[in-house]
């Protein structure tokens, strides 16, 4: 038997299949801390956040609506916020995914830009919120305004990111 | 356009069940995170310990990403280092004879004030640092301004140490892991830093605004004596950094204050001293001048 070519109809790796996806979003919630960067304020857009929300906007019914537990855990650790913000905002993110998936039936490309960036808008607020709550909510709100548009903006471009890793994880030996 | 998701399960109890876990899981586990994000905000320092473990894993990758940077961002300095010789070198020259005549006061001035302090027997405090290291990166996502530190509890960190570069005070150590830790900087809002105006000792707080900024309060508040160009130092009171260590500029006046531009901006600075936190035992050990130089190595 010659196993060593590609086969007809043979299905992707199931162990590529369960891990890219999981990789990507640890690798970018990891990679800011990771840099020689020291910020004076939040500069960088929330790269796992971002990895998170394309891949449920992409194909919804991959992850189980809890996912959000231990993916928000690792980038908890790895993004200076109190441990558990992430946690609770990305499962309550995750949920609001899977409505919209049910409300919206043929979701485009607009749809997709706007749930991430509601949702990018609503959990970077929140977990600022949270981060100081002692703080005037105003300017709390303003220290991630910049972020927040940045974040929006650059939506687009990690759809198409995601689709290609999402392309490298269906691909056929 | 994506697909339509599949989440009716039809017939099936089973998937039913399984859809309906998935929920439940869900919104407990966020419910749960919440309560431990409350938690670990009314303590910072005992939950950024569970930290420590993912810090250890990302400053390898950070030391060597800062080393190769530091290498690229050094290229242009060499290139107009070239170019501007010429002109360097004269000015140099003229500064450097300007230099020797004030040596030559200056070290009259010192000789003066050597045989003054002799006279006062006044001792010399002992600012020496704990540890020099250098900061290796920081949290740039999150509304928290914490930074990393590349050495930890092997050269003796720990929390509460105050941490200032050459220029002024960087922040303060929330945790020491085995060789990294993380410092909190002055630009958090979280940070509050008791400060005096060093033209007059005008006692005032330090609060920073997340942005690079601080905000400097009055403790009287019925005037508003700060002008622009005003230099912040610690006071020494709260007994954790030690006094007159410069701390910020002020840049304008507000309301109810006045706001301050850092005077070390950790993302220049190059090495960082950890100090010794400035508690009563602390200033007393170093007020004790016969303390044996052959310490730990």
């Amino acid at each position: 038997m010659n196993r060593a070519g590609p086969r007809l109809g043979e299905p992707a790796s199931l162990w590529r299949m369960r891990a890219v996806p999981v990789a990507t979003v640890i690798a970018a919630s990891a990679l800011p801390l990771m840099l020689p960067l020291i910020a004076n304020s939040p500069v960088l857009p929330p790269l796992g956040l971002l990895f998170f929300l394309c891949w449920q906007l992409l194909r919804t019914e991959m992850w189980p609506v809890w996912i959000g537990l231990p993916l928000g855990l690792v980038d908890d650790l790895f993004s200076g916020a109190p441990i558990g913000t992430a946690v609770c905002l990305w499962t309550l993110a995750s949920i609001a995914i899977h409505y919209f998936a049910q409300r919206i039936y043929w979701r485009g490309f607009f749809h997709d830009w706007g749930i991430a960036a509601l949702l990018l808008a609503a959990v970077q607020a929140a977990a600022a919120l949270i981060a100081h709550p002692d703080a005037p909510t105003g300017r709390v709100l303003g220290l991630v305004a910049p972020q927040v548009v940045i974040s929006a903006l650059l939506v687009p471009f990690f759809l198409r990111l995601t689709g290609r890793f999402d392309n490298f994880r269906l691909k056929r030996r | 356009m994506a697909r339509p998701a599949h989440r009716r399960p039809g017939q099936s109890r089973k998937a039913q069940y399984s859809l309906f876990a998935a929920y439940v899981i869900a919104v407990t586990g966020a419910l749960a995170g919440l309560l431990l994000a409350v938690l670990s905000v009314a303590d910072p320092v005992g939950f950024a310990q569970l930290r420590i473990a993912s810090q250890e894993l990302a400053a390898p990758v950070a030391r060597v990403t800062r080393s190769v940077t530091g290498s690229i961002s050094g290229i242009d300095d060499n290139v107009s280092a070239y170019v501007k010789a010429g002109t360097q070198n004269r000015r140099l020259r003229k500064e450097l004879t300007e230099a020797r005549r004030k040596l030559v006061a200056t070290s009259a001035l010192q000789e003066e004030n050597r045989q003054l302090k002799a006279l006062l027997k006044l001792q010399e405090t002992d600012r020496a640092a704990l540890a020099h290291g250098y900061l290796l990166t920081s949290t740039s996502t999150s509304s928290r301004r914490i930074a990393l530190l590349s050495i930890g509890r092997n050269l003796g960190v720990a929390p509460s140490q105050p941490v200032r570069g050459a220029d002024g005070l960087i922040g303060r150590v929330l945790t020491a892991g085995p060789s990294v830790s993380q410092v909190l900087l002055l630009t958090d809002v979280d940070n509050v830093v008791p400060v005096r105006r060093a033209r007059d000792g005008l006692p005032a707080i330090s609060s920073g605004r997340g942005n690079g900024n601080l905000d400097v309060r009055t403790l009287n508040i019925a005037n508003n004596p700060f002008k622009p160009g005003d230099i912040l130092v610690t006071s020494g009171t709260g007994g954790l950094y030690p006094p007159n260590i410069p701390v910020a500029i002020v840049v304008s006046r507000q309301d109810d204050g006045a706001l301050a531009r850092p005077l070390a901006d950790p993302a220049k600075v190059d090495a960082v001293a950890v100090l010794r936190p400035y508690t009563p035992d602390n200033i007393e050990a170093q007020a004790v001048p016969a303390t044996p130089p052959s310490e730990a190595p």
